[in-house]
């Protein structure tokens, strides 16, 4: 099964957008969102069932029991984090807390315990067809590059018996997208052709190249500013990157997320590049050899 | 001699796990008396720092040689600190690779990625 | 026009949020601060800050903000493995009789260094970012940089916020994306909190995020509905159903989009748009007023 991942940098290009068209394209038996933070996915994917979903857990976090603490101040004063404050008792803000155990350690009479902690969500979309995985952490928890590695690892079983994944992925460049980026065949990077989109699209690449992944390009939203969508597609040329396509604006697109459709569902101008778009990324992906 | 390798399941049938530090087991096989042992890798459910505490396993364990098809830079350092070296694995099978190795036919692995960089956290 | 519309100045800290990145909180943040001229812009997007990038401050000066890391001394250290064995964050290990420290992994806690029994461990300080002040007209200009690869920006965002006696005007606060720690540190001690919106079924997925995050903190909000089209509005909708006040429009306009996308201050270069965000300021302005008087 070949892996692709969809990747953008900046949050707000439309990443989901396209991936969405591209899982409808492709009739993809298998797809995830790794936007563990703010999946959107789900939207526009019309599964009607409810998904499995499994607690995600996080490293525990502190406890305290008022029944044996003894209000002597050592959690509070050797929390580097600023998690402890008493207001009568003596309690754990569960945001702030980092699960060090400092904590458990010098507490003289073991009033501070560690527990577990659901940090969030995952979901598993299935049919005898098609299999979605994603998931949603929980607010105030870490960024966590584990949790993308779960919702990929629940797109396993069905390796199978397909031919192709395709993979949402997180903005940034942290752990979330490094976690992503582990194990696919290739990257197609979303750039938005704003300074910053450029900034954040070359911080991709770089990682990318690290990972030694087929990585291409494509630019959305071109015509908001041609000046650096030709910056960007000099850029490719430039490194030797596969630039396999730019996206136009399109308020056609607005309408048919809005209902909950993806924009190859309707007929519209972003829609058809994106179907160009699409068959130069299949082309490239299962292209015997380079990389 | 000892040689590590991430694996999937604990039978020698198993494929080579694509994760060092996440990986849900180790395979230690003795070259010379050809015994297999199977190890958990405990670093799999740690939210960050995985591939240092894989490491630590693998060296804790004795081993002198490492296969494995990627591996991070954190990781890496630890191993590279143990004086034990890292070969590339060329196929999904284990027994391939145990194989391929003995004949002298793994390179060795010199591609280090940027590690997860630990931003898990709470 | 005066700012106000008399009274007393008072001290405000506005934070933008939105759930997602690129739905339009630079883009207000930046042009409320510039069209409320006295004021300080305060950069909490410490992973990619690019308001300095509208800005230009000028007269910039730096300082790196650091926590403590743990160092070795490996002639008292006797290979117990107690603070291998106690970090949470596999930042130690015990390689050919030497205890090797990660710093990326690290998250200062402080932990191992008391548990070791031979004092072998003690601290040492590793910059993990900066914060740069600067001045662009009548703004000053605080920006946050966190270090790629570091585990955690809460530090830069502490110092930020600092009560600093200079800053008596409002200061406007652009947070980073999303509802994680670093945004909820970002919150903390805002007097208000603008929640940016775009018009489209992701848009008020991601507003759902940060409207639950400002009442779990408990803050003072309301929402700006950015891109705004002809059609109808999901998130508009979701603004009434909710009973969330809207405190203004902001129109998708391609002018707005390319003034934007080359990093200059809106509100300097077109007429509508510094009327637009003067209006808001002054929205936002009487919503904190009420606050402090309904709500001391």
């Amino acid at each position: 099964m070949k892996q692709l991942l969809i990747l953008s940098g900046k949050g707000g290009t439309g990443k989901t957008t396209i991936s969405s068209a591209f899982i409808k394209l492709a009739g993809a038996k298998v797809y995830a969102d790794c936007d563990v933070d703010a999946p959107n996915l789900h939207l526009i994917t019309g599964w009607n069932a409810e998904p499995e979903k499994t607690d995600y857990y996080g490293l525990p976090k502190a406890e305290i029991n008022p029944q044996l603490c003894t209000q002597c101040d050592q959690c509070r004063q050797n929390c580097r984090f600023d998690a402890i404050s008493i207001d009568e008792k003596y309690k754990v803000d569960p945001f702030a807390c980092e699960g060090c155990g400092v904590c458990t350690y010098v507490c003289p009479v073991g009033a501070v315990t560690m527990v577990s902690a659901v940090a969030g969500e995952l979901m598993l979309y299935s049919d005898e067809k098609k299999l979605f995985s994603t998931a949603q952490l929980k607010m105030g928890s870490g960024t966590s590059g584990r949790l993308v590695t779960e919702v990929k690892k629940q797109m396993k079983p069905a390796a199978v018996d397909a031919e192709l994944a395709i993979i949402d992925g997180s903005p940034g460049i942290g752990c979330p997208v490094i976690a992503s980026l582990s194990g696919v065949d290739m990257v197609l990077i979303v750039a938005e052709p704003s300074i910053s989109g450029i900034s954040d699209m070359e911080r991709i690449i770089t990682t990318a190249a690290k990972f030694g992944t087929k990585t291409a390009v494509c630019i959305n939203k071109y015509d908001t500013n041609m000046e650096n969508t030709t910056k960007i597609e000099e850029f490719c040329k430039k490194q030797g990157l596969p630039f396999i396509g730019k996206i136009p604006f399109d308020l056609g697109a607005v309408k048919a997320i809005n209902n909950g459709q993806t924009i190859v569902d309707i007929d519209c101008r972003s829609g058809r590049a994106v179907k160009e778009a699409y068959h130069k990324t299949m082309k490239l992906l299962f292209e015997e050899g380079g990389g | 001699m000892k040689i590590a390798i991430p694996v999937d399941e604990k039978t020698l049938e198993s494929n080579v796990c694509p994760s060092f530090g996440r990986t849900p087991n180790f395979l230690i096989y003795d070259t010379e008396t050809k015994e297999s042992v199977f190890i958990d890798n405990s670093a799999a459910a740690s939210t960050g720092g995985a591939g240092i505490k894989a490491a630590q396993t693998i060296v804790d364990n004795k081993a002198n040689a490492l296969l494995t098809p990627r591996c991070g830079q954190n990781a890496a350092d630890v191993i590279k600190a143990a004086d034990i070296k890292m070969f590339k694995t060329t196929f999904a099978s284990v027994k391939d690779n145990i194989a391929a190795f003995i004949d002298g036919k793994l390179p060795l692995l010199d591609e280090i990625h940027a590690g997860f960089h630990g931003r898990a956290g709470n | 026009m005066p700012d106000f519309m008399g009274g007393p100045a008072i001290k405000m800290r506005i934070a933008i949020l939105s759930g997602k990145g690129g739905t339009g909180k630079t883009l207000v943040s930046v042009n409320l601060a510039a069209v409320a001229k006295k004021s300080a812009y305060i950069d909490c997007d410490v992973e990619e800050p690019n308001g300095h990038l509208f800005f230009k401050p000028e007269d910039v000066q730096e300082e790196e903000i650091f926590v403590k890391i743990p160092k070795v001394n490996h002639e008292l250290c006797n290979g117990c493995r107690k603070c291998v064995d106690f970090c949470k964050f596999n930042a130690l290990a015990y390689i050919n009789n030497k205890l090797i420290v990660f710093d990326e992994v690290c998250h200062s806690c402080g932990g191992c260094i008391l548990v070791c029994p031979e004092k072998a461990l003690t601290e040492k300080e590793k910059v993990i970012g900066k914060v740069q002040k600067g001045i662009s007209g009548e703004v000053r200009i605080y920006t946050g940089i966190l270090n790629t690869g570091e585990a955690t920006g809460i530090p830069i965002i502490k110092k930020l916020l600092e009560k600093d006696p200079e800053v008596n005007e409002r200061a406007l606060i652009d947070c980073p994306p999303g509802s994680a720690c670093i945004v909820m540190e970002s919150i903390k001690d805002a007097d208000y909190c603008i929640l940016v919106a775009e018009p489209t079924l992701f848009g008020v997925h991601n507003l759902n995020m940060v409207y639950e995050l400002v009442k779990l903190f408990n803050r003072p909000f309301g929402a700006v509905l950015n891109k705004c089209l002809e059609e109808e509005n999901p998130a508009e909708k979701f603004c009434l159903e909710k009973k969330i006040k809207i405190l203004g429009r902001i129109p998708f306009d391609n002018e707005l989009g390319r003034l934007n996308s080359n990093a200059e201050i809106t509100v300097n270069k077109n007429e509508k748009y510094r009327l637009l965000f003067s209006a808001l300021l002054d929205t936002v302005t009487k919503e904190v007023r009420h606050e402090t008087t309904t709500n001391p």
